[in-house]
């Protein structure tokens, strides 16, 4: 059967990670991530608030899943650096999910600045997940960086529309030996299904979860669908064809010498 | 981008039917790139020095209303009374006197406020993109400059004297403070001055204009609607609820992702509703006059503006976890700038 997820040395059950944005309680969270058993959790430091409140997000994590902090709000390299050592400092542990996106308008990804702030992070010794457009080049970058996944965008964050970039979400699988996990834009299980079918090694999921009107049953749809990818993509799913192929020709035995 | 005769069009249907749709259709943007998530701050006056002259604003230069601005002591105060509250998101304002609070003074305030907030953003009077990168480097993240109407003829007989007269110089002030490594812009128009259409298709540009060549900000835009003040008399005409709520919708249609804000100069009841709508950030517990929170006694006050929605912050978190909303406090953590 299926062998366990390894990043960075660590094992993991569950190939679906949840982000936690936009939920309209902590509750529902919570209940999502039970509901869904994921084992890593981003969450981005600029919700974290541990000085005064009552309602830390932190709270509502369990302490056997994966922290992995992101640098959301992050401009640039530097700037991601920064509030990764934040994070650090701050006793998160030292998984992080680099975001560096300079556009407000369609939120994506800077690759050029993404590379930059892996190669620092990774040589201080930090485990790197950056989330990326998917261009070859990029990601064979962060591999030389040191990351320790890529994690390509499947369509705008927060679009729900699907593997809009399938094609070359192909390649990156085909290509770089780090897990790939697909990152963003995943709007529904089957997308999900989709992803892990191409031979994906994991999804991240945050939108369509938090968002849903159930979100711990949706969160438990995209985490059964992950596993049903996998397994399709596991038993060597046969290629679409255009013409018919019957499963038992019915013509054979017009060849068949034994007759 | 949305033309000036579509605008019209759909601020001047008088079909119901029509303003449903248009909400239906701006609540399922907003919960789709938001969640039901609403983030909390808080306005703090520093100063009613004003030397600009503006007919409608409770500050301005002619209006005899006693002037001060608060010491540094007196800040803590009042920072420190909003921060008890679980504020972390502050708005610190002041009238536009480059004499009475030069930068020099916006630093200072600066400084104080990032021992309490962990995001400040100050609305306060235009200035030089090398200011603002001063601004920027003591922990200023977020300006907020109102072009108030971007109708050229009726920005003049408004603003009769002072800096802010200069229309040309205000409306560039967006793109300094980019320059100046701003985070976030928030731009807006102030509901009554001029043709609502007119001001809101030009606002549009703008915004579009600043996303494009700074894409990198964070915009957000916010509809203050005018109301009669103590003391000034100019006309102005009522933009009602109606329109109001279309002006809200049509801009979460036009621009997804972008944050709206809406002040306590609208009541309670507009407010709950507007949550639903597309607005994403509210202001909460708010005073309007300078020490108004610790410092002047209450009958003692001269607000900018009336406030219409008088709940505390504890209130506020209450209401909006009532109404299924997560209410944000932090969403931001300072990092060096």
């Amino acid at each position: 059967m299926d062998t366990p997820l390894e990043i960075a040395g660590k094992m993991f059950t569950s190939r679906f990670l949840l982000g936690t944005g936009k939920f309209k309680n902590k509750t529902d969270l919570a209940q999502s991530i039970e509901a869904s058993k994921t084992e890593i959790v981003t969450v981005a430091l600029r919700r974290i608030d541990l000085e005064r409140h009552d309602e830390n997000i932190l709270e509502y994590i369990p302490r056997n899943v994966t922290l992995l902090v992101n640098t959301s709000g992050a401009r640039n390299a530097k700037e991601a650096v920064r509030i990764a050592r934040l994070a650090k400092e701050a006793g998160y542990g030292n998984w992080i999910k680099i975001e560096v996106i300079n556009d407000s308008k369609y939120l994506l990804p800077d690759n050029q600045e993404t590379v930059k702030a892996t190669e620092i992070l990774a040589a201080e010794g930090f485990v790197v997940l950056p989330y990326m457009y998917p261009d070859l080049y990029a990601a064979r970058a962060l591999v030389q960086a040191g990351a320790a996944t890529v994690m390509p965008l499947g369509s705008l964050i927060g679009s729900n529309r699907g593997l809009k970039v399938k094609e070359f979400i192909q390649i990156l699988i085909d290509e770089i030996d780090i897990p790939i996990v697909v990152d963003a834009g995943l709007g529904a299980p089957s997308h999900a299904a989709e992803a892990m079918e191409m031979g994906a090694d994991a999804v991240l999921v945050n939108t369509a979860v938090a968002t849903a009107g159930n979100p711990a049953l949706i969160a438990q749809a995209f985490a059964m669908a992950v596993e049903a990818g996998r397994l399709a993509y596991l038993s060597k799913l046969p290629p679409p064809k255009n013409n018919a192929d019957a499963s038992s020709p019915l013509t054979g035995f017009l060849y068949d010498q034994s007759r | 981008m949305i033309s000036l005769v579509d605008i019209k069009n759909i601020l001047h249907d008088p079909n119901p039917e029509a303003t449903e749709q248009l909400a239906q259709d701006a609540g399922r943007l907003t919960r789709q790139y938001f969640g039901r998530t609403i983030t909390l701050y808080a306005p703090l006056y520093l100063s009613n020095f004003c030397s600009s002259y503006c007919t409608y604003c409770g500050f301005h230069s002619h209006n005899r209303i006693k002037r001060f601005k608060l010491t540094a002591e007196q800040m803590r105060q009042e920072m420190s009374f909003l921060a008890k509250q679980g504020i972390e998101n502050i708005l610190l304002l002041t009238g536009e006197s480059y004499q009475a609070t030069p930068l020099d003074y916006l630093k200072e305030v600066a400084t104080i406020a990032k021992t309490y907030f962990s995001n400040i953003s100050m609305e306060v009077h235009p200035m030089e993109e090398a200011e603002y990168r001063e601004l920027f480097a003591h922990g200023v993240d977020g300006i907020t400059v109102y072009q108030e109407t971007y109708n050229r003829k009726r920005y003049k007989e408004v603003h009769i004297s002072g800096k802010k007269a200069d229309y040309d110089y205000r409306l560039a002030a967006p793109e300094r403070a980019a320059k100046g490594g701003i985070r976030h812009i928030a731009l807006g128009i102030l509901l009554g001055l001029a043709d609502t259409a007119e001001d809101l298709h030009a606002l549009y540009q703008h915004l579009r204009w600043m996303e494009r060549h700074h894409p990198g900000v964070e915009y957000s835009v916010s509809f203050p609607r005018l109301r009669a003040i103590k003391g000034t008399d100019f006309a102005y005409c009522d933009v009602d609820d109606i329109t109001l709520v279309k002006v809200i919708c049509l801009t979460r249609i036009q621009f997804p992702r972008m944050g709206i804000n809406l002040s306590t100069r609208e009541d309670a009841g507009l407010r709950d509703h507007a949550l639903e709508l597309g607005i994403t950030r509210i202001s909460a517990g708010s005073n309007t006059s300078v020490g108004g929170y610790t410092v002047t006694a209450a009958e003692k006050q001269d607000p900018q503006f009336d406030i219409k929605d008088h709940r505390g912050v504890k209130d506020i978190i209450a209401i909006l976890k009532e109404h299924n909303f997560d209410p944000v406090l932090t969403d931001w953590r300072r990092i060096d700038n």
